[in-house]
């Protein structure tokens, strides 16, 4: 029942200021994806009925706890497992019937860092926009391994190369063959911040070419900074998806923190109504709010804070951050 | 058809061969070598003459064959199974290929390989033996059909295996004593009867007969069933080929 109450905070589809579009006001759907189930072969349904589309130019963010399903969906849009049933539109073409040309347009980067060991990064580069029947462009494959800091090692034979440096190989393999839509499954797991860093640097460069990018990440904060919208799966279902601002918004908690000018014992028993901690030295108290509710009910806690004899020296609030809104879906949808 | 991906898999398969160059011209030559000393030497002082060939001659056609047979399989049979076992084989399964493409390009690699071997071996025979062949075109054709159909099947051989053991499994259970029984080294009108009429249900025996035909223009079988044999078993493997295709078979879950 949860699934449905949450499912109902859902905004229309509108793009938030954030998205940068090239032209027109409405984007087109890129990814379509269908009812889409997968069940493995000892029988474990790891999509249960996925629908969810994608608009040209976003950055989607999908999160969700380990054996989520976010790997599965992104193999079977990527072609690598079959659906169980379901389909899947990537640009207009369906990704079985018209395999060739909705794979045209995907670059996948794996979870798994999977390079042949005994060849030279940019002859492994070289062969990804190979098959993926572009025709040879050196000046492009040396932009890419510059912009990746490949480039002193190009000539580098893979297992000479750290793990991070693998992991941007197989970047640099996936946008050689220059996708319109872009999976990062984990990117970043097991990067250097430098590298994260650049990451986020060249998935803003993408999107500014108008790439439309769906990753997966367990660092919430990096959904934060770079995601437009952002959806959670668990168990095999999309539980939401959301503007990320507007999540913020509709799910977000508020904290008010008050610094006392003198400190208290405990908190004064006028205010027993209200949920407010106090601090261990006594000289604050929190109160946690939901900015939907319609009454925050801070108006009154600040009189009544008044009228119990405290005087304030501050106040702060803070936003809680997408993590805490996920870790509070996740939970709520396996009670 | 997506030229462009065939022609990476192969450039990249080929490469592989090359990084290896060294060996995989040496072995073949070490190898033949071997066979010369051993068959050719210690054998031959007792069979002087096999239907009229000198022995050191009528083993070279039987030993092209082995080399080549033996070496399209683990080629290919290795060539795919390895992306499998590192996990690469997820770019061949997302990149805009069709089943067919993958296999040109992998089961041409490996063809080009034996064929390579089969080359050296040929010019190493020529070292130690007179040679003459009386059919060069019908040569090199059996050669190519060979080297195709058996990169073909070692191309099954490569989707099924799930490990290591089962890689090499059928080239030494079942490959290897078929083309060492299969008239590689001597003619099967010197088996008793009944061997000869068993012989005859060995596919190699056709391979290897036709083949010889084209160095000497004598043959155990008639020309026209060797021709039969290479086809149906071409045939076979092109049939397996597209069953996996069909059903995704240990390729995609
Ligand atoms: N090849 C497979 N055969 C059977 N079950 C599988 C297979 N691959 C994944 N699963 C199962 O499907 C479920 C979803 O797995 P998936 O890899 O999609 O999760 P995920 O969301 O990517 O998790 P993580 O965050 O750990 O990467 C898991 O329960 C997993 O055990
Ligand atoms: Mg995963």
């Amino acid at each position: 029942m949860l699934h449905t109450e949450v499912r109902e905070l859902k905004l229309p589809d509108t793009p938030s200021p954030g998205m940068r579009v090239k032209s027109g006001d409405t984007m087109p759907a890129i990814v379509e994806v269908n009812d889409l189930r997968k069940t493995y072969s000892g029988g474990f349904e790891a999509l249960k009925g996925v629908s969810l589309t994608i608009q040209a130019g976003e950055i989607l963010a999908l999160l969700g706890p380990n054996g989520a399903g976010k790997t599965t969906l992104i193999s079977t849009l990527c072609g690598i497992t079959q659906p169980s049933s379901g389909s899947a539109i990537v640009g207009g073409h369906d990704i079985q019937k018209d395999f060739r040309e909705a794979r045209r347009l995907i670059g996948l980067v794996p979870q798994e860092v999977a390079l042949e060991p005994f060849e030279k990064v940019i002859n492994t580069v070289r062969f990804s926009r190979g098959l993926f029947g572009k025709p040879r462009n050196d000046a492009l494959i040396e932009r890419i391994l510059r912009q990746l800091t490949l480039w002193d090692k190009r000539d580098a034979q893979i297992k000479e190369l750290s793990g991070g440096m693998k992991r941007r190989v197989l970047i640099a393999k996936a946008l050689c063959h220059e996708p319109r839509v872009l999976f990062l499954d984990e990117p970043t797991a097991g990067v250097d911040v430098e590298l994260r860093r650049d990451m986020w640097q060249i998935v803003e460069e993408l999107r500014q070419d108008g790439v439309t990018i769906i990753l997966t990440t367990h660092y919430i904060e990096e959904a934060e900074a770079i995601a437009d919208r952002v959806a959670v799966i668990n168990g095999g279902e999309i539980l939401l998806v959301e503007q990320k601002a507007a999540l913020m918004k509709q799910l977000g908690r508020k904290v008010l923190r008050i610094d006392l000018t003198t400190a208290v014992q405990a908190v004064p028993e006028a205010l027993a109504g209200y949920d407010l901690e106090l601090s261990a030295d006594g000289t604050s108290l929190t109160y946690t709010y939901d900015t939907r509710a319609e009454r925050t009910g801070i108006t009154r806690l600040l009189q009544d804070l008044a009228g119990a004899g405290l005087s304030l020296r501050d106040i702060q609030t803070k936003e809680s951050s997408l993590e805490e809104i996920f870790v509070g879906l996740v939970k709520e949808g396996a009670a | 058809m997506n030229f462009l991906a065939i022609g990476a898999i192969y450039k990249f398969e080929m490469a592989r061969f090359f990084r290896t160059l060294l060996q995989s011209f040496v072995s073949p030559v070490l190898s033949t070598s071997l066979y010369f000393v051993v068959f050719g030497a210690a054998i031959g002082s007792r069979i002087q003459e096999v239907e009229g060939v000198s022995y050191g001659a009528f083993i070279v056609p039987g030993l092209i064959m082995l080399s080549v047979m033996t070496q399209a399989i683990s080629a290919a049979s290795f060539g795919i199974y390895f992306p499998k076992f590192i996990g690469t084989i997820f770019e061949l399964l997302s990149a805009p290929v069709t089943f067919f493409e993958i296999v040109i390009g992998y089961v041409g690699a490996a063809a080009t390989k034996a064929l390579f071997i089969g080359t050296v071996i040929l010019a190493t025979a020529a070292l130690f033996v007179d040679l003459e062949i009386q059919y060069p075109l019908a040569m090199v054709a059996f050669l190519l059909m060979t080297c195709i159909s058996f990169s073909l099947f070692g191309f099954i051989i490569g989707i099924w295996a799930q490990s290591f053991e089962q890689l090499q499994l059928v080239p030494l259970l079942i490959v290897t004593p078929l083309v060492f029984l299969g008239g590689s080294f001597y003619s099967i009108s010197m088996l008793p009867p009944v061997w000869q009429t068993i012989t005859l249900f060995n596919p190699v025996v056709y391979l290897v007969s036709g083949f010889r035909w084209s160095f000497f223009g004598q043959a155990d079988v008639s020309i026209g069933f060797s021709l039969f044999a290479i086809a149906a078993f071409t045939a076979i493997c092109l049939f397996l080929v597209w069953r996996i295709f069909k059903t995704g078979y240990r390729i995609r879950s």
